[in-house]
């Protein structure tokens, strides 16, 4: 054979990529950087504001952006007046407040950032949020931090259904009610309820954890009431305050559920592949 | 995915609800381009029906074989037909030149006239009321609405619709609203889709109503008639439909002073509701409540299987 023996040696990892691909190549020499590589420098001492009232969706996300790499690291967005998509895709540290109220996909993609909404978010509000906290005063629609992975997500009002749907990380806190399937097939994180919930709770969860203070209308499927340990309570207190939220009832009245992971079958055959395997 | 929106005044208070729901309809445009609806409650006069009708489909107009001569022909034979029965035409409007707009007297067996006006082929009666008027046609809600007149138009309610079509064709027959056939002032709304369509559809049909197209919404207009028929309020028909329609649904139902809606029980299409001590106003995504009031306001998410019903 040759004498050419690795990919690199055939500069396959040097060429420019021209076609549509995610896929980023380095050098094994260059230093290791782990963060994104193309975060702004930002200084939350440096504040703007501005108002959105009469701007389009990727005008004010753009708009946003511009901000940041001009080094402003607190924004105020006014006059938000419930568009969709708004502040998604940040993978930067930042301040970034909405004075008002957010339609759907509000904040979503994002990974980093503090963000405050003064008013209500639509449906999908945070969804696959990574990192950073979302505070958001009034209620929440439905699927409420679908599928996230980390950071706090926390509404002061009620939120809707499938709450935390797919979630697979991070905190979700709502002060008030939600609705149906809330933590359906959740796989990782905790969920603090402190109103009451629909029907169906934790419906075929993995894992996770789900602490409820209100009324609970029916559990789902493999979704089972555990003790409360000193552990528990000693996070639920911490997080709690950390909002300045508190349990109607005391830290001692809330409710924690998990997976009676009687659903876990992934290793287990069928009974036809049974008998072939024997 | 549809878009759809409802506005009530309480306490009898009268507003542009032509102009409100016109906007309401164009900020949900992203949601359905394909027809817009509207269902528009007046005051109305005493004793006079208000008949918005049409002889033809839009798409019919651009391709149908002598279409404008039939168009007249249809129109006439209405006309014949509404003097036969003893109907009396006090106004005569064309929205276009197949949708008309009439305002009648008539003292006789409703039921019977509606009947008799549609058997004449391509012609549907879109709506029959003291006070519902109902407005549809291809394109968004600002076409439509202009194309129509439906600026100033002053009433108490309103329930409108943007269309994309999945399971039915783009046309005016499977446009929304749906009025509640042979009911006056009756109209529906809906987002989302019914699995028992067929089923219900079979059942209501050997009871003697009609269906006009093939989209499963009007089902809902249908079955809501077949309850009030039986002596059901609007709001316990509609409870019972949460329990006896399958699928993914959200709708609004409005009458000649009351207007409702019902979710399905997975909560799975959306609803957006505003409520002060004045007005109501409902919609697909907050940005329609926002288009007429710019403020901020409260707005909540109603919660699975919820009906609600308010009065003008």
């Amino acid at each position: 054979m040759g004498s050419v023996t690795t990919s690199h040696e055939m500069g396959l990892h040097e060429e420019q990529l021209s076609g549509r691909t995610q896929q980023m190549y380095f050098s094994a020499t260059e230093e290791e950087n782990f963060t994104y590589p193309w975060a702004y420098e930002v200084d939350y001492d440096k504040s703007a504001e501005f108002d959105a009232a009469d701007m389009g969706i990727s005008e004010i996300n753009l708009k946003i952006r511009e901000l940041m790499k001009s080094g402003h690291g607190s924004i105020t967005v006014q006059n938000p007046r419930a568009k969709h998509s708004l502040g998604v895709g940040i993978l930067n540290r930042l301040n970034l407040k909405f004075e008002g109220s957010l339609g759907y996909f509000g904040c979503g993609l994002i990974d980093g950032p503090n963000v405050h909404i003064t008013g209500r978010v639509g449906w999908s509000c945070a969804e696959n949020m990574m990192a950073g906290t979302v505070v958001i005063e009034k209620n929440a629609g439905s699927l409420f931090g679908a599928a996230i992975r980390g950071g706090d997500l926390v509404c002061r009002g009620q939120a809707g259904a499938r709450v935390g749907i797919d979630q697979k990380g991070g905190t979700i806190i709502v002060g008030g009610s939600v609705g149906a399937f809330t933590g359906f097939m959740m796989q990782r994180g905790r969920m603090i309820i402190l109103g009451d919930t629909g029907d169906n709770l934790g419906d075929s969860m993995y894992d996770g954890t789900i602490y409820v203070a209100g009324k609970i209308a029916s559990l789902g499927v493999d979704c089972v009431e555990t003790e409360l340990t000193d552990l528990d309570r000693k996070y639920l207190q911490g997080k709690l305050d950390l909002y300045g939220m508190e349990a109607p009832n005391g830290i001692d009245s809330i409710v924690k559920l998990t997976s009676g992971k009687q659903l876990w079958n992934y290793d287990n055959l069928e009974p036809t592949e049974k008998k072939l395997v024997l | 995915m549809c878009g759809i929106a409802g506005l009530i005044w309480k306490g009898g208070v009268t507003s542009d609800i032509g102009s409100e729901m016109t906007q309401m309809l164009q900020a949900l445009k992203h949601r359905g381009p394909d027809s817009t609806g509207f269902a528009l409650y007046g005051k109305g006069e005493e004793g006079v029906y208000v008949l918005r009708f049409k002889v033809a489909e839009q798409e019919d107009m651009k391709t149908g074989f002598d279409i404008h001569k039939q168009v007249i022909e249809r129109k006439a034979m209405v006309d014949t037909r509404l003097e036969e029965m003893g109907a009396d035409v006090t106004a005569r409007e064309d929205a276009t030149e197949y949708a008309f707009r009439y305002h009648f007297k008539f003292g006789g067996d409703l039921k019977r006239l509606i009947d008799f006006i549609e058997d004449i082929e391509g012609v549907e009666i879109l709506s029959v009321g003291k006070g519902l008027e109902l407005i549809k046609d291809l394109g968004d809600a600002a076409i439509v609405a202009e194309q129509y007149g439906l600026k100033g138009f002053v009433g108490t309610h309103a329930i409108g619709h943007t269309r994309m079509a999945t399971e039915s064709d783009v046309d005016i027959r499977s446009a929304h609203p749906y009025w509640a056939y042979p009911f006056n002032d009756v109209s529906v709304v809906h987002n989302g889709q019914l699995t028992n369509y067929w089923t219900k559809r079979r059942d209501l049909e050997r009871r003697g109503h009609r269906f006009m197209s093939n989209c499963d919404s009007e089902l809902i207009a249908v079955y809501v008639a077949d309850r009030i028929d039986q002596g059901d309020e609007l709001e316990s028909a509609m409870s019972r439909s949460i329990d006896e329609l399958d699928g993914v649904f959200t709708y609004l139902v409005a009458t000649s002073d009351q207007l409702g809606m019902a979710k399905d029980v997975m909560a799975a299409k959306p609803m957006v509701l505003y409520e002060s001590d004045e007005f109501v106003g409902l919609a697909s995504e907050e940005v329609a409540i926002r288009s007429i009031f710019p403020r901020e306001i409260d707005t909540w998410d109603p919660y699975q299987g919820e009906v609600k019903v308010w009065a003008a």
